[in-house]
């Protein structure tokens, strides 16, 4: 067996594990698909209550959008803290499988579950507002979905170390990072109604090109070719953040190795 | 501490050749060849506190185990046992020494060592809403085994242990602990690992369980290509399957000899009981109740 066909198997054995606790966990799953689109329409209602289709759109996109991008992060971000949770921790770092398989295959299910809650979400909110999308460009939102979802996995995984170094609140500190991200990345307002500072870091995050491409997308109907100004940062944090996030990952693992801190359990 | 306790000695002792008979017949295993594991002054450190000074958990152990063997590992609770498993388990760093897995070095050769072994913990730990099942096709996965097959040998492992195949489908966290540690056992077998670490794998089973247990790892010894380090708590046990014992006292081993040996060393030297309760109190220089008193402080702690 080759390196790689080993390593794939490798990564399935992840996206077979987490889809049967998916289907065990389904009550759970359900409940939170009904908080994800409670969250969704409280927002979205801002927009309605104005009379302004588009702030609207703009607010649903926020939602949903976020709604994905929060799902995959937080999925490969609980990666360690789920394993911890559960005491396989030990079990599974015993095993002979490259961290980049492991990862690889949490983060397959993690967009792949992710697409499939924000679609029911989407569906729900394109329904309840009965929303026009005939001129959106679907394509161009398919396109910032995928190159963000790149950079979230990098993201992610640098996130998922945090409860591998600090086996209390690690998890926690997960929920203050995607905060950030929301508070800067314009999520459900413009950029430009930040203070300086914020929107020179609303530069280095993800969400603010995949919101930009997205609305401009499904709103306007813009064309990724006329997006470039927000195609190419996307493209470039996928290409750095992921191989940073699997070396600084490593760096973690030698640290948790060295002081003890995969054993600790709960 | 009683009068039957010494204080333990600082280098390994060798016992004279046994004058009583052995408990059961001992198998010869070959000196020569590259050993199952080698372990070169290995000494493990943490850090417990920024103003304390660090633990040396494992202090300068060596020790070299044939293939085919089963080498027990006794020790006080806290007393650097689980430690030494995770460091060959590659679950711990070395601080200094050398640890080779059939001359696999687990530092420089980390891969090929962990396709070698596998270990069973005292807790079984599992993604307990899943099914045995589904467990052991996560875990055949990991190893790069087909899933169907791995099925099919889980079910002739467990049926060994005890668990009917209609048993295997349900959540594990509706079994009992028992059942969940084989299925633990069945899980680390799946791989055919030819270094298994089993660290206290009989400690809170039932004495049917236990000898379910017991009677398994006896076959593995006399029907596979398997070779077991062994840390538990029950000297009987450790007894009867070891074909060699190493007792660890605050991180270092202070006697490693066949049983038979050891009791034998206690009782010419020491002048105890020749059993195997005489060489645990012996060489740990503890009495049973010094454990039971350092457990209620750290649940006290705790």
């Amino acid at each position: 067996m080759t390196l790689m066909t080993r390593e794939l198997k490798a990564s399935f054995a992840f996206v077979e594990r987490n889809f049967n606790l998916t289907k065990r966990y389904w009550g759970w799953e359900v409940a939170f698909l009904v908080y994800a689109v409670a969250g969704a329409l409280a927002v979205s209602l801002i927009g309605a209550g104005q009379n302004d289709t588009r702030l609207l759109l703009t607010l649903v996109i926020g939602a949903v959008f976020w709604n994905y991008l929060s799902v995959v992060f937080s999925f490969i971000a609980e990666t360690v803290s789920w394993e911890r949770w559960e005491g396989t921790l030990e079990y599974t770092f015993m095993a002979p499988v490259r961290r980049y398989a492991q990862m690889l295959g949490s983060t397959l299910y993690a967009v792949i579950f992710g697409f499939v809650h924000t679609v029911v979400v989407l569906v729900v909110l394109a329904l309840f507002f009965e929303l026009d999308l005939s001129q959106a460009n679907f394509g161009t939102a398919a396109v910032f979905m995928v190159l963000g979802s790149v950079s979230f996995i990098g993201i992610g995984i640098m996130t998922a170390i945090l409860p591998l170094m600090y086996v209390e609140r690690g998890a926690q500190m997960t929920f203050v990072l995607q905060s950030v991200l929301l508070l800067i990345s314009g999520v459900y307002y413009s950029i430009d109604v930040l203070p300086g500072w914020m929107q020179v870091a609303s530069n280095f995050s993800p969400a603010t090109y995949v919101l930009d491409g997205v609305r401009a997308g499904l709103i306007d109907g813009v064309g990724t070719a006329d997006l470039l100004r927000d195609v190419w940062p996307l493209a470039l944090m996928g290409i750095v953040f992921i191989p940073l996030g699997l070396w600084a990952f490593g760096r973690a693992e030698r640290y948790a190795k060295r002081t003890g801190k995969l054993k600790r359990v709960g | 501490m009683t009068g039957l306790l010494q204080e333990p000695k600082t280098e390994p002792m060798r016992a004279p050749v046994p004058a009583a008979p052995p408990s059961r017949t001992r198998r010869t295993l070959p000196e020569d060849g590259v050993p199952a594991l080698l372990v070169e002054h290995v000494t493990k450190q943490f850090l417990v506190g920024r103003k304390r000074k660090p633990v040396t958990a494992v202090k300068d152990i060596s020790l070299r185990i044939r293939r085919g063997e089963i080498y027990g590992v006794l020790g006080a609770n806290g007393s650097g046992k689980s430690t030494f498993i995770r460091l060959v388990s590659t679950l711990l760093t070395l601080d200094t020494g050398k640890v080779e897995v059939f001359g696999h070095d687990i530092e420089r050769d980390e891969m090929a060592v962990k396709r070698l072994i596998n270990r069973v913990s005292v807790d079984a730990a599992f993604f307990k809403k899943l099914s045995p099942f589904e467990n052991l096709a996560y875990a055949a996965r990991l190893y790069g085994m087909d899933p169907k097959s791995a099925r099919q040998q889980a079910i002739a492992i467990l049926a060994r242990l005890g668990i009917s195949e209609k048993r295997l489908g349900r959540p594990l966290e509706q079994m009992s602990r028992g059942m969940q540690q084989k299925v633990a056992i069945a899980r680390a077998l799946l791989t055919s690992p030819t270094l298994l670490l089993l660290d206290e794998p009989t400690t809170g089973l039932d004495p049917r369980s236990k000898l379910d247990v017991q009677s398994f790892i006896e076959d593995l010894r006399d029907g596979h290509d398997a070779t077991i380090v062994l840390t538990t708590h029950d000297l009987a046990e450790a007894d009867r399957l070891c074909d060699r014992i190493a007792i660890i006292n605050d991180g270092r081993i202070v006697v490693e000899e066949t049983p038979e040996a050891l009791k034998v060393l206690v009782a010419e030297r020491h002048g105890q009981e020749p059993t195997m309760e005489s060489v645990f109190m012996t060489f740990t220089g503890r009495s049973l109740d010094d454990d039971l008193d350092n457990e209620n402080d750290e649940n006290d702690e705790g």
